[in-house]
């Protein structure tokens, strides 16, 4: 069975789209195969630079195999009169391709009628392949493409070349004008222009011989390199980063690795400065001595087979020299200016076109900061509402400095450098001005789930309140995020917010925090604007009710059903949610528990169909209704067991009331043996109903146990 | 084979282009490649994109290959001569291939080459970056062109331009004719840079020499004289008489069965209209380095300049139509349906 090879030769991809594509070109092709019948005996890999995508697959069949069918047709006395054919007979041996002499008969519970045996030749994978390959490789997802011939042709840039083979035959087929060809291409710069490819198998080897390596090799080429460079510096390691990795092995085909020197008087600059611009910037890995202090050089990863006159080398260290001594420049320029006398200049940025500017959000923000810090500091944690109150009004200042200009992903640590060097005020003694530093600094921590939160309890502050404004601002304003479309990242903020929360433990419930959030807004310009048709309330505590759910499955690892069950009883109050969940999860594995889930499911079936009857409801139990023992029992208990229950459920001792409500089980299950719940009496019943419903009421604050998912033994007992 | 020239650049090249040798190296290579070779544009722009050269060439199906130095100012940009890597002013050698030839990317690492410099001893590479400008309404796909690390060309499939979506498409190319000559000059400051040498004083003339004074003198004025209100009023005056010429444009295009409409919409000066829209976009530029254009503002403003921008580049395609019927069979099947799109912008850089 010959092997198949499609190669889709392109200018270059953006680094960050080419494993997502190559992953989806690969699957598209394994999919093709396994829809057509053609699945590949061996393997299907794939093979991708900045330069091309491509996918082989070994042992695909040369055709589809035959198909034979059984094919039913007229009845026998239709087609038979007097022993003689009819013209229905002659028409259906047409159609199965055989004699009227050879048609069958097959016998049904209808009757008797024609039946034949039809083989449905497999059309041939090269056929199958030409006709199909060129719509799978227009339908690979791109975030961005183009046109580059006629506007209907679209990709991530221009295909300039296409390999489309079965063994050493070429597959005929053209995409956007490309016809596909043996024909691949080598290194730009440093392997050979056309680089014949004689079958598939030799595919990768063939282009190994013109400098094009697979994903796999260049990481290996370049950790290797990045090793040996660094080694010649004695003491020296270079500081590992799996992003710039991973763009450099799709920047390049063919790496190698150059060390780089800077002047060393540049290392007064910080290191967060220093490392964005060789990173963010230039795309150079740090190098760093034993204990983590930055030493004057870099490592620079080419897309070239070495640097053996220094030639590059050079280039590239003034290339860092331009940009370090820019980077000098910003930060000299703006100790001119302090943090302090920039705030006005904030009127003149715009946070978002109709919530105004960073200098109304940075007041809004101060406001909802010290609401925040006067919650907190009334449960009896500590906390220093001045630190939170200076550094929120100097938090966006480092948005009109040069440097955050220039690196804007530096803002708020920018701001921190800043804070740390410069008189704050007159009054603020050194120790003061340093927390407020550090507070500027970690502002937009986390910045991801993986993310560390800020360092102190006032940072944690600043950065909910900046988010919780911005989250309030928008969704006032009806911009909810949707499906994919979240351009403010929304989410990944109240991502923040929650893990924040939870981390510190702040009794800081979420309404009330978005009350405050809104109320912050209050007779600005911005309320203007706001969306009259939003139910803020509603939909923020949906929006959050996901979140939360997000971060306790996967930040914190619960179970799908116990994060289920646990935000049923309520979403607001994270802390509370996440100790419940963690009772619940412990809880969990006891048979009483267990049945108990079972139980409420039960209950809430009941109480369900109930309603959809139409059947009523007592709004309390009337004990002089009560006619069985067993209903008498589990009546007299519930009131006691609620007492417990809500006692621990304050203290938040969430596992021992569930330990509580769990020795309701005997009660229960006596009950649903013995009672019956829907009766004709229509005043028994109604009673009876109000029982459970009080049940379900009483007991489930701290999660709703029906959502607890039982392996199916809800249905093996009755 | 795409060292085009044997010149071999080296650290220690005793003899590299001067700016001006720069300008004259790539001009021919272009020119060689059938560029028609057009002078800079004399009104004020903030890139060579701006220049009617791109920004009305690429609409429309008339195949144009041009190649221009366009001085853009920037005034935000300016730093009184003291930063050694920025200024107000600096040089586009901008290249409008339209359509690019299949191998455009070949050719134009072929241009380098012209430059003195050879490819098998440096690092290249071509990184994403997709250009935008929201005043004009223009986008594209592309990247930076990345020479041992320094960003030497922008290379950009233009995509849509003065808010309509192009075809044939056309290939802009812009090098930094500064950055690149400090590169072959291995100079730290673009002030150094040699500009010209007297081959019979062997007297050399800095980019400083020539350049300075402009620098400081515009970053003065950009930054604490130019007069705010007068600048408003230039600005609505010039917006005022593009408006009242596109009204004008677009009256005459309703009469279209008065006798020698045709000669009418021909003669109309649309040119004239866009030289008033890129004046606004100065003035703009000059108002917003001053720090006059506030927060609410500042979105109206670009918004006003674009939809000059937009209703140009849509006069100017149905006036090109109305000179060559023609070439109307080599526009695509779509061509019914209205060409100019509202606001439909790509994020910059996604």
């Amino acid at each position: 069975m010959p092997d198949f090879l499609l190669e889709i030769g392109c200018e270059e991809i953006p680094a960050r789209m080419i494993d997502a594509a190559s992953q989806e070109l690969e699957k598209r092709v394994h999919e093709l195969l396994q829809r057509e019948r053609l699945a590949a005996a061996g393997t299907i890999s794939r093979f991708d630079t900045p330069r091309r995508l491509a996918v082989l697959a070994s042992g695909v069949p040369a055709s589809q195999p035959d198909v034979t069918e059984q094919i039913t047709g007229p009845a026998v006395n239709v087609a038979f009169k007097d022993g003689q054919p009819t013209p229905a007979a002659h028409a259906f041996a047409k159609k199965a391709g055989v004699d009227v002499s050879r048609l069958e008969r097959a016998t049904t519970p209808k009757g008797e009628y024609l039946s034949a045996k039809v083989t449905k030749k497999g059309r041939t994978a090269r056929e199958i392949l030409s006709e199909l390959l060129p719509k799978e490789i227009g339908s690979i997802y791109w975030p961005k493409n183009m046109y580059w011939r006629k506007p209907n042709e679209r990709f991530v840039r221009p295909v300039r070349w296409l390999v489309a083979m079965l063994d050493g035959e070429v597959i005929p087929l053209e995409f956007d004008g490309v016809k596909a060809g043996s024909t691949s291409r080598g290194h730009r710069l440093a392997g050979a222009t056309a680089v014949e490819i004689s079958k598939p198998s030799v595919y990768a080897d063939s282009l190994r011989k013109a400098k094009v390596l697979d994903a796999g090799e260049r990481e290996q080429q370049i950790r290797k390199a990045l090793d040996a460079v660094t080694r010649t510096i004695s003491g020296a390691r270079w500081r590992e980063d799996k992003s710039l990795l991973d763009t450099v092995i799709n920047l390049t085909e063919f790496p190698s690795v150059i060390l780089g020197s800077f002047d060393p008087e540049f290392l007064e600059l910080p290191d967060e400065v220093l490392v964005t611009v060789m990173r963010d910037h230039q795309k150079y890995f740090a190098v760093e001595d034993t204990k983590g202090k930055l030493l004057p050089h870099f490592l620079a990863v080419l897309n070239t087979d070495g640097d053996p006159q220094g030639i590059i080398r050079h280039g590239h260290e003034r290339v860092l020299r331009a940009r370090f001594n820019d980077a000098r420049f910003f930060w000299r320029t703006d100790q001119k200016h302090p943090l302090r006398e920039r705030t006005e200049g904030l009127k003149h940025v715009t946070f978002q076109k109709d919530l105004g500017s960073y200098h109304e959000k940075a007041l809004r923000v101060q406001r909802l900061c010290s609401w925040l810090a006067e919650m907190i500091r009334q449960s009896g944690m500590a906390i220093r509402p001045g630190v939170i109150h200076k550094a929120a009004y100097l938090a966006k200042a480092d948005l009109t400095t040069e440097l955050v200009k220039e690196f804007t992903e530096l803002q708020g640590i920018v701001g921190g450098l800043y804070a740390r060097v410069q008189q704050l005020d007159l009054d603020v003694p050194e120790s003061t001005r340093l927390a407020i530093a550090d507070v500027i600094y970690d502002q937009y921590k986390p910045e991801s789930t993986e993310d560390s939160v800020p360092r102190s309890i006032e940072g944690a502050v600043l950065s909910i309140a900046d988010k919780a404004d911005s989250i309030a601002g928008m969704f006032a304003l009806g911009l909810v995020p949707t499906g994919s479309k979240d351009p403010f990242a929304l989410r990944r903020q109240a991502n923040g917010i929650v893990k924040i929360i939870a981390e510190y433990k702040l009794p800081v419930p979420l309404g009330q925090l978005f009350l405050d959030a809104r109320e912050a807004y209050h007779g600005s310009e911005a309320e203007k604007k706001f969306s009259g048709k939003i139910d803020f309330g509603n939909v923020l505590r949906d929006f959050f009710r996901e979140r939360l759910e997000f971060y306790l499955r996967e930040v914190l690892g619960f179970k799908y059903d116990v994060a289920n069950a646990v935000l049923a009883a309520g979403c607001d109050d994270v802390v509370d949610a996440a100790a419940r969940a963690e009772a619940v999860t412990k809880v969990r594995p006891s048979a009483d528990f267990e049945s108990i889930s079972v139980a409420f499911k039960r209950i809430k079936n009941i109480l369900r169909q109930a309603e959809q009857a139409g059947k009523q409801v007592t709004a309390n139990i009337d004990s002089a209704a009560l006619q069985e023992a067993a209903e008498k029992e589990l009546a007299s208990q519930i009131p006691h067991t609620a007492n417990k229950v809500e006692a621990l459920r304050q203290g938040r001792d969430y596992e021992l009331a569930l330990v509580e409500i769990s020795k309701l089980r005997p009660a229960v299950d006596r009950f649903f043996d013995k009672v019956m719940v829907m009766v004709e009496d229509k005043r028994i019943r109604a009673n009876r109903l109000a029982l459970l419903q009080t049940l379900l009421k009483e007991f489930s604050t701290i999660a709703d146990f029906s959502e607890i998912v039982t392996e199916g033994k809800d249905t093996s007992r009755n | 084979m795409l060292s085009a020239s044997t010149h071999t650049l080296t650290k220690t090249d005793s003899n590299p282009l001067t700016f001006q040798e720069l300008i004259l190296r790539l001009q021919t290579f272009w020119a060689e490649r059938g560029c028609v070779l057009q002078q800079p544009y004399d009104v004020e722009v903030g890139a060579g994109t701006m220049a009617p050269e791109t920004f009305l060439r690429v609409l429309g199906p008339q195949p144009y290959k041009v190649a221009y130095v366009q001085p853009s100012r920037r005034p935000a940009d300016g730093r009184y001569g003291e930063n050694p890597n920025r200024l107000y002013k600096h040089m586009q050698l901008q290249v409008i291939l339209k359509p690019p030839p299949e191998n455009v990317q070949q050719v134009y690492l072929e241009s380098l080459g012209a430059m003195g410099i050879d490819l098998r001893q440096h690092d290249i590479k071509f990184e994403e970056d997709n250009w935008e400008s929201p005043t004009l309404g223009a986008w594209g796909i592309g990247w930076q062109v990345m020479l041992d690390g320094l960003e030497i060309t922008q290379f950009t499939y233009f995509q849509q331009c003065g808010g309509v979506d192009l075809y044939p498409i056309s290939v802009e190319l812009t090098y930094g004719l500064e950055r690149i000559t400090a590169f072959l000059q291995d100079k730290d400051s673009i002030y150094d840079i040699v500009w010209a040498h007297d081959p019979e004083s062997g007297r050399a003339t800095t980019y400083g020499d020539v350049r300075l004074a402009d620098e400081q003198q515009f970053s003065v004025y950009n930054f604490e004289m130019a007069d705010v209100d007068k600048a408003w009023k230039h600005f609505e005056l010039c917006e005022t008489e593009c408006r009242a010429l596109l009204d004008k444009y677009a009256a005459l295009t309703k009469e279209k069965n008065v006798d020698g409409f045709g000669a009418e919409k021909k003669r109309f000066p649309i040119l004239a209209a866009y030289d008033l829209c890129l004046k606004c976009s100065h003035l703009f530029n000059i108002l917003d380095a001053r720090g006059a254009i506030s927060v609410t503002e500042r979105v109206g403003v670009i918004a006003r300049v674009r939809a000059l921008a937009v209703g140009i580049a849509k006069a100017f395609v149905g006036q090109q139509r109305a000179e060559t019927p023609a070439d109307s069979e080599e526009e695509p099947a779509d061509e019914k349906k209205p060409r100019v799109k509202r606001e439909k912008m790509s994020p910059v850089g996604s």
